[in-house]
This record gives structure tokens, C-alpha cells and sequence, in this order.
């Protein structure tokens, strides 16, 4: 993501490593918002998303399966199963739905911190 | 670019859609002229007009296609005379249209022979909507039909008159047979005694010479001087090309009728093409639509630039005659000397094939089938494609005989160029292309390559490629689990079983790829859960589970959770009661009395769940696992201890059944009841295994199914004694645990089951695989190591941390939670939106 490059990012501590279930999620709360961060041990990655289902708009993200779709790591929504890419948010299972919101994550010992992109407008990015 | 096309029928209608689909869009100017009324409707079907569709049923396209794709079309108004030396044509209303190219589908009209008293009132010809409503109007007036011609368009309008009610039809056919162009002495004989069950007589060497009656038919006389009665007529002799426009402007007509044209359809002026059945090609009609649509294609393909020739086209058919199939492919009249014949006649059933073959027996040349054409479609390709004959040919009339392999390869042994839709001319690739590229079902297929649109004889044929490409791919038909293991669920049990693996990432690792998914992770969480019974929420399995189960609960609208303690055969104290009502206000909990006799607590938020059950365990409850695919509820009537019907006392064998079975995890949720008698007040006859008091002990039911597709459980054991019917439930229940698909309940499991209920009852009652000892231990270990997850989840700090809404600050709830008030209890707010 380009946009991550060129503008600031602010980092916040979101959790310790440890918090975060092996081959699962979390809900991590930043200011009046709900962030959805992800771990797969296997592959030594890290993502983060909304935590809003864009769908039925319930918070419940961070409580989805995770898994690959051809590779992708993706998410599924435990309320009616709809996938999205971890990658870029898109929704694998219907073309029509909404993506999602995307953050940069990043591990310094042992601590896990989620960049929030300066200046960027949480309600703009969604549209 | 300009194209005016002479004639809508089936042909000049698809020629203007294959010009739209190929040309880019704006750069070419379609005019149609037709003489008939309606726009273009499909002949072929037409005596589908007599049972009940309608004109507009039968269109090929609504008048709105044409406005929607920019096409003039002038109805009812025939072209009079075409101008080819300033390349115009002037209509019978007065119209004049300029073209660049023309494009004559003219068609053919019925070939009436010379015979006097044709034009009596009730003498019919069949070939437009219009003759059928003439038919319409006069078939009340009318008892005894005959039709003169016993080919394929006779036979169809001899089954229009049985369609209007006439109470006898004759048919008259010249030839000594009927169908003469397309089936044997032998095939006919067997058709003429199939169509005579049916109500017609069929009348062969027959030539009629005069038509009786003063003003209105009353018989036909023929050659014989024999006279038959009838007062309707239908003739359908034949088809004479209409090629009188073609004649009067110059172009080249054929001795005996029809335009001339050379490979790519143009008749002797380059810039007038003749497609279908009034174009002559090679000496030759083609009164068939597949030639004619082809003959489009060619014709659209050459106007645009590019190259196409028409070289002939295969007149194999196949129809349903009043119900009789009726095929011939090839060449069914090879003579006998250049091939040799395999014929099968049954008489009883009124079916007759043959083949002809080449003589060293590796190639079908071609053939006939009357009364089961099933293999017409394998048949044809087989023979249009040279594929090599099993060294038994007879094998491709019979199916392979004497436990040997099926013959040949089927549908997949054809090469890829294959013709599978002959209508449409859609090749073998172009079907397994479209199912690979996501079009798996025979609609989908359809919609993107236009097979099996037209006369719909090549479904079965695009089926079987969907079946095979699908399987091909290793898709769901394989029966596998999902991308990340290439095993079905009954294989991946048996090999977690062996290797003793114990959780998903283990099993991950000996047997998948990637990083699961959710659809797999639930299955091998439920398969190690029905193997071990260990703890599910075990570090690195928690994250395995369903939603439900990773939280022990059931996620509802909103995002909180319902509680369902276990209340085994519905029985509950009254203490036990107050601590439900106390914890369901003290966590405001809306409360409901649930279909299985439990009581279900709604709206508790993720991080109090593990303080609502601190308090359920300390007062004895247990999980009622409502969230799990596993033992849901054993429901009860009261039985014998009050009931004054009560045979036994169905709510202690309840008890000792679920208690039993509690925790149990299988391929999808499993129910249960027991009922004191045959009043069967728990109806455990609509669950998964239901128990019903006999005077002797207790009948056994299993597989049933409440649901979206109820089914009624099948006795599996009669009168039995309670502890032979719980061996019997500990069999049937792990050996539907071992066997069954992820997600398929008892019902659908025993409907895919072959040998149904009778194999199940042989290996359950009467242990006819030698694994009933086995399946009573494996079932053994799994009551033995039931523990309730709830006092687990409870006693363990490390689990407890799990259940919170916000990593970051455990002790907030959801802000976005919302309720709103319902007959003094709440209700989750609707959906957003």
C-alpha cells in the first residue's frame, strides 16, 4: 500500500504477543474504535482490520475463523460466514460487499503495535 | 455495415443474434422482413401449441429483443422483389431498403402433391402457428384424422391431431415404411406397433390418388382403389424451398427447387447469401434447424471477414414421437457389404437398436434407435468422432455385461473438439472450459455456452461433462473436504485415528496444505472431538472451533450470546429454577422455554459468560452444549411415575440416555427422545434416535428429522431391553460418527447410506462388519472421558482470559451492544440498515 509509505504512521500498542491466540484474533480497542488483529504462526504474519462485519454491521471480526483461500489468508464472519482477504479487505465470497478497512501491523519484542495512517479518515476509506 | 434479412423464422432470427453477439456494437444496420405475424417462434416444438403453449411460449425472442438490439423488423409485410443491380428490396407494404448484403432464410413451405381435391374444406397443411389455429377451429367439427406422409413432420402432426381429440388418426405413408430416411424396415415395424398402442393406424405402400367428398373432405381414395373415411386432413409430404423471390431476381435455382449456394452460403450473386431450408447445398436440402443454424454461423462469421465454410452437415436425429424415442445417427443405411450390423430387438419392451460397424469392428458408422434412445448422444459422437469400439462392440448398445468395465470411456473419451450441442455447435471444451470456469450447474452452463438451448437432447451428455470436470478438479463431487485437504471426512477420521494426531495444527501438517479454512477447521475439530473428547478449547485447538463452540455459546443478533444449561429429559427442580431466574436477572438476560424442554438465557455479553456459568456449575448445571454439533437434548413425556397410559418411565431412561451421550460430538447436532408410550407425546419419532415404551421393552427409531425437511425415524430394533438399546444407540451413533459427511444429519446420512436402513440394521443389530464390539468401546471411551467444558472453562484462569471483548481493556463490554424492551424483557436490536 502505497499510502502507508508516503504518510506518517502513527503506531499504538495494541497487545503482547501472547494475547493473541495462534491461528485467531483479537478485538483491540483504539480511541471510540474497534480493531480486528489476526495471527498466523505459520506463516509469521500479522493483520489487522475493522472489526465491523460490513455486511450486517456487527463487531464480530476479531471472533471469525481465519484460514487461506488459495493462499490468501482471509476471515470469516461468525454471523453468516462471509470471507474477507486479510490482504486488502475484499470480500472473497461476494463480489457486491463492502472491503475492509486494512492496518499496517508491526512486532518489536514481543509487543504487537497497529499503525494508524495520519490524517486518514476512517468514514472516507470505507466509502 | 447493412444487412437486410428476408425471412424470421428460427434461422433468420439466429442468424440476427449471432450477427449481434459477434459484431462490435453500432457498426452494423439488421432490417428483417417477415411474412408471418408474430416474430420468429420455435417450429420444432410447434405441436407443443396443441397441450398447451402458447404463441408467445414458443417465441425465439419477444418484439422488445429487436427494439433492444436495434433491429428493424417488419411482420407480415413479405418482400416482393429484390433489385440487385442497385442492391434494394421493396416490400408488399411499399417499403424500399437499400443493402449491402442480403441474407434470404426464406424458409420452406409444405409440399403439397398434385393430387385432386386438395383444396377441400378440412384438407390442412402443418408448418405455421397460423395453420395450427385453422386446425384449432376446425378439429370440433372433426372425428377421424388422417395425415398423408409418415416421416418425422407427419408423425408430428398425426400427434396434433391426438392432441386436438380426434378419436382415430390415420397415418399414410408411400414408402413401405414410415420415417423412410431415417430407420429400417425392422425399426419401423417396431415404431408402427408402438404407435398403434397409442391410437394411430398407420397405413405403408400407400398412394393416395384422390381426395372424396363434394366440398368438404370425407375420405381419401387411393391406387389400391381401397377408400378410407375421414373428415381431416393433414398433409405433410415433404418441404418444397421457398425460392420463388431467389427465381424471380435471376439467382440460380436447383431442377427441382431451391437457391443455390456455394461454401460460404453465397448464392450467384456474391452479396446475397441463402441460409436453411430454402438454400441449397451440394444437391442438397437441409430441412433440419442444426444445419441451419450452422449455415448462420458461417454466413455472420463470412459478412464479418473472417473464414468459414459450410461443408455439409450431419443429419442424425432424435425425437420424442407421442412419446416413443426415436434416433438415427450416421449413416444408418450403410450397405451390407461394407459393414457389419449388430441389432437388438425386445419386443416386449418395444426397443430395437442398431449399429452398423466397420467390418474390422473398430468404428461406428452409424445407427438407429427406437423406443429407449438414451445413448444416442455417446452414439453419434462415437461415430462422428472415430473413436475406437471396445473389443466387445456390442457393449455400446448393451452396457458392459458379466462384471466386466464399463464400455468405453464415456463421455470423457471423446476428443475435445467433439460436437456435444449440435444445435448450437458447442464443442466438448467449450463445456468443460465453462465448468471449470465456474458454471456448475447445468442452468449456469446454459446461460454461457447456449448447449442443450435449443432442442435439448444434449443435457443428459452436458451433465455427465459438468459431473466429470467437476470431479476432475477434485471439486466437492470427490467428496473432499474442502482446498486444504484432499480427503473426505470418513478418511481423514481413520487416518487422525491411526496416527493418534491431537490437534488441528498436527493434523494440518500430516495431511492438509495451507492454513485451513472454516470449513475444515470445524470438521477436524469435530472429528477430534468425537475420537478423544478432550478439552476443545485446548490451546492451539480453540482457535479450530466453529464460532459457537470457541465461545461455548450461541452468537446471536447484536453480538452477545444465549446460555443453555443441560436439563437432562426436561426434569428440573424448583430450586434449580430460582437459580436460573436469579442469574438471568442479575446478568439481564432475556429468558425463553426452548423446543428440547430446556430454558435458553439470551443477550449475555462475551466477558459474563464465564461469571453466569461460575454461578450455573456451583448450583450443579452443566453444559447443555447447545452450541456444539453434538447430543442437544434427550426430551421426555412425564411416563409411567404419572401418566395413566405411562408403560414405562420414559423420563429416568431419558436421563440415563443423555447423561450418557452429553458432550458427544458428531458431524452435525444429534436429538433424542423417549416417550412412556405409543402416544408418542416426546415425538421421538422426528429425531435423530427416538425410544418408545412397547409392553416388552422399547422400541427403537433412528434417522429422523424435524427441520426444514422433516422424516420420520425407521424402527431399527423392536422390543428391545434397556441395555440392548443403548448398545444399540452406542453402534449406531459412532458408526454415523465415523462415516458421515461434515454437517449431515442422521437422516440425509441414512439417505446416502446404500442398502438404507436394512444395511444399518445389519450392522448395528445384527453386526454383520464384525465392529459392534468395537464401536460399543470406542463409544466406551468417550462417555468415560466427558467432562463438563463449562467447570472447565470456570476453573482455569488462563481460559477465563479468553472471553472478553477488547484485548487491550478486558474489562469494558461491547459500547456497540444495543437492546431494546419487549413484554418487560429486552430483544437485540434489528440489523443495521
Amino acid at each position: 500500500m502505497s499510502l502507508h509509505n508516503t504518510a506518517t504512521i502513527n503506531w499504538f500498542f495494541a497487545c503482547k504477543v501472547e494475547d493473541v491466540p495462534a491461528n485467531g484474533g483479537v478485538c483491540v480497542k483504539y480511541l471510540d474504535e474497534q480493531i480486528a488483529l489476526f495471527h498466523f504462526p505459520r506463516r509469521n504474519e500479522w493483520y489487522a482490520t475493522q472489526n465491523l462485519c460490513p455486511h450486517r454491521q456487527q463487531m464480530a471480526l476479531s471472533r471469525g475463523m481465519t484460514g487461506t483461500q488459495g493462499g490468501e489468508p482471509k476471515v470469516a464472519c461468525p454471523f453468516h460466514k462471509k470471507s474477507f482477504s486479510l490482504v486488502d479487505g475484499r470480500c472473497l465470497s461476494d463480489d457486491t460487499e463492502c472491503a475492509l478497512n486494512t492496518y499496517p501491523v508491526k512486532i518489536e519484542d514481543d509487543r504487537v503495535y497497529i499503525g494508524i495512517v495520519n490524517g486518514r479518515d476512517t468514514e472516507t476509506v470505507m466509502a | 455495415m447493412k444487412i437486410v434479412i428476408i425471412g424470421n423464422g428460427m434461422v433468420g432470427y439466429k442468424f440476427c443474434e449471432k450477427m449481434i453477439a459477434k459484431a462490435t456494437p453500432g457498426t452494423v444496420e439488421l432490417v428483417v422482413f417477415g411474412e408471418e405475424p408474430r416474430p420468429a417462434y420455435d417450429r420444432v416444438h410447434l405441436s407443443a401449441f396443441f397441450s398447451g403453449k402458447t404463441a408467445q411460449d414458443l417465441e425465439m425472442a419477444p418484439a422488445s429483443w429487436y427494439i433492444d438490439n436495434n433491429i428493424r423488423l417488419h411482420l407480415g409485410d413479405p418482400v416482393q422483389s429484390i433489385d440487385r443491380e442497385h442492391k434494394t428490396v421493396h416490400s408488399h407494404k411499399g417499403f424500399t431498403e437499400t443493402y449491402d448484403y442480403l441474407v434470404m432464410a426464406t424458409g420452406s413451405a409444405a409440399f403439397v402433391p398434385p393430387i385432386p381435391g386438395v383444396d377441400k374444406k378440412g384438407v390442412f397443411i402443418y408448418r405455421t402457428i397460423e395453420d395450427l389455429e385453422l386446425m384449432l377451429d376446425y378439429a370440433p367439427k372433426a372425428t377421424t384424422g388422417a395425415v398423408i406422409g409418415g416421416g418425422l413432420l407427419g408423425l408430428e402432426a398425426a400427434k396434433a391431431l391426438l392432441d386436438l381429440g380426434l378419436q382415430k388418426t390415420h397415418v399414410i405413408e408411400f414408402a413401405p415404411r414410415l420415417m423412410p430416411r431415417q430407420i429400417d424396415d425392422n425399426g419401423s415395424r417396431l415404431l408402427q406397433g408402438k404407435l398403434e398402442t397409442l391410437g394411430l393406424q398407420v397405413h405403408t405402400s400407400k398412394q393416395t390418388t384422390a381426395i372424396v367428398g363434394d366440398d368438404v373432405i370425407t375420405g381419401l381414395q387411393f391406387a389400391d382403389d381401397s377408400i378410407l373415411e375421414a373428415d381431416m386432413l393433414v398433409i405433410s409430404a415433404g418441404i418444397q424451398p421457398r425460392d420463388e423471390l431467389a427465381r424471380l431476381c435471376g439467382l440460380e435455382i436447383g431442377h427441382r427447387g431451391g437457391i443455390v449456394v456455394n461454401d460460404q452460403l453465397q448464392t450467384t450473386d456474391p452479396f446475397i447469401y441463402a441460409i436453411g431450408e430454402c438454400a441449397l447445398y451440394n444437391g442438397m436440402i437441409y430441412g433440419l434447424v442444426a444445419p441451419g443454424y450452422e449455415m448462420a454461423e458461417v454466413v455472420a462469421t463470412h459478412i464479418l471477414g473472417d473464414h468459414k465454410a459450410f461443408t455439409g452437415f450431419d443429419m442424425s436425429t432424435k425425437l420424442k414421437l407421442i412419446g416413443v424415442d426415436v434416433a438415427s445417427f450416421g449413416n444408418p443405411f450403410t450397405p451390407a457389404d461394407q459393414c457389419r450390423s449388430i441389432v437388438f430387438e425386445d419386443t416386449m419392451k418395444g426397443i430395437y437398436k442398431r449399429i452398423n460397424i466397420t467390418p474390422d469392428g473398430q468404428h461406428l458408422l452409424g445407427g438407429i434407435l427406437i423406443g429407449d434412445a438414451d445413448a444416442y448422444n455417446m452414439l453419434l459422437q462415437t461415430a462422428k468422432n472415430k473413436v475406437i469400439l471396445p473389443p466387445n462392440p456390442e457393449d455400446v448398445l448393451l452396457g458392459a455385461r458379466g462384471g466386466q468395465e464399463a464400455a468405453g470411456a464415456g463421455v470423457l473419451g471423446l476428443p475435445d473438439d467433439a460436437t456435444i450441442c449440435s444445435c448450437e455447435n458447442v464443442s466438448k471444451a467449450a463445456i468443460c472450459n465453462a465448468v471449470i470456469d465456474g458454471h456448475e450447474t447445468l442452468d449456469a452452463v446454459k446461460k454461457c455456452t447456449k448447449a442443450a438451448t435449443c432442442c435439448g437432447g444434449c443435457a443428459p451428455m452436458v451433465k455427465d461433462l459438468i459431473t466429470s470436470t467437476m470431479k476432475s478438479q477434485g471439486k466437492y463431487i470427490r467428496n473432499v473436504i474442502c482446498e486444504h485437504f484432499d480427503y473426505s471426512r470418513q478418511e481423514l477420521f481413520d487416518l487422525v485415528k491411526i496416527k493418534e494426531l491431537r490437534s488441528f495444527d498436527t493434523v494440518l501438517d500430516h495431511y492438509g496444505h495451507g492454513e485451513g479454512c472454516e470449513i475444515c477447521k470445524p470438521t477436524v475439530a469435530s472429528i477430534l472431538a468425537s475420537l478423544w473428547n478432550e478439552m476443545i478449547l485446548a490451546k492451539g485447538n480453540d482457535t479450530a472451533q466453529d464460532s459457537n463452540d470457541r465461545y461455548l455459546a450461541n452468537i446471536q443478533k447484536g453480538g452477545t450470546y444465549s446460555v443453555v444449561p443441560r436439563v437432562p429429559g426436561g426434569e428440573i427442580t424448583p430450586r434449580q429454577l430460582m437459580v436460573i431466574a436469579q442469574v438471568a436477572e442479575k446478568y439481564n438476560l432475556y429468558t425463553k422455554i426452548t423446543g428440547g424442554q430446556r430454558i435458553d438465557m439470551f443477550g449475555a455479553h462475551v466477558s459474563d459468560l464465564p461469571l453466569i456459568w461460575e454461578e450455573l456449575v456451583a448450583a450443579g448445571f452443566e453444559s447443555g452444549h447447545a452450541y456444539g454439533k453434538a447430543l442437544r437434548t434427550v426430551k421426555s413425556c412425564v411416563g409411567s411415575t404419572w401418566c395413566r397410559f405411562g408403560l414405562h418411565d420414559s423420563v429416568s431412561f431419558a436421563i440415563q440416555i443423555e447423561q450418557r451421550y452429553r458432550g458427544l460430538r458428531a458431524p452435525h447436532k444429534l436429538k433424542s427422545a423417549v416417550s412412556g408410550c405409543i402416544r408418542e407425546c416426546a415425538e421421538a419419532q422426528s429425531k435423530d434416535f427416538g425410544i418408545i415404551a412397547t409392553e416388552k421393552g422399547w422400541n427403537l427409531y433412528v434417522c429422523g428429522n424435524g427441520g426444514s425437511k422433516p422424516q420420520h425415524a425407521l424402527l431399527l430394533a423392536g422390543d428391545v431391553d434397556s441395555a440392548t438399546c443403548i448398545r444399540y444407540i452406542d453402534r449406531f451413533l459412532m458408526f454415523y460418527i465415523k462415516t458421515a459427511d461434515p454437517l449431515t444429519r442422521t437422516a440425509t446420512w441414512l439417505n446416502k447410506l446404500d442398502g438404507g436402513i436394512e444395511y444399518l440394521r445389519n450392522v448395528v443389530v445384527n453386526d454383520s462388519l464384525g465392529i459392534a464390539a468395537q464401536l460399543e468401546s470406542e463409544m466406551q471411551v468417550l462417555v468415560d472421558n466427558y467432562k463438563c467444558e463449562w467447570k472447565e472453562v470456570v476453573d482455569s484462569p488462563e481460559l477465563r482470559k479468553r472471553f472478553s471483548h477488547f484485548v487491550n481493556a478486558p474489562e469494558e463490554k461491547d459500547p456497540t451492544v444495543q437492546f431494546e424492551n419487549l413484554r418487560e424483557q429486552k430483544k437485540a436490536a434489528n440489523w443495521a440498515k
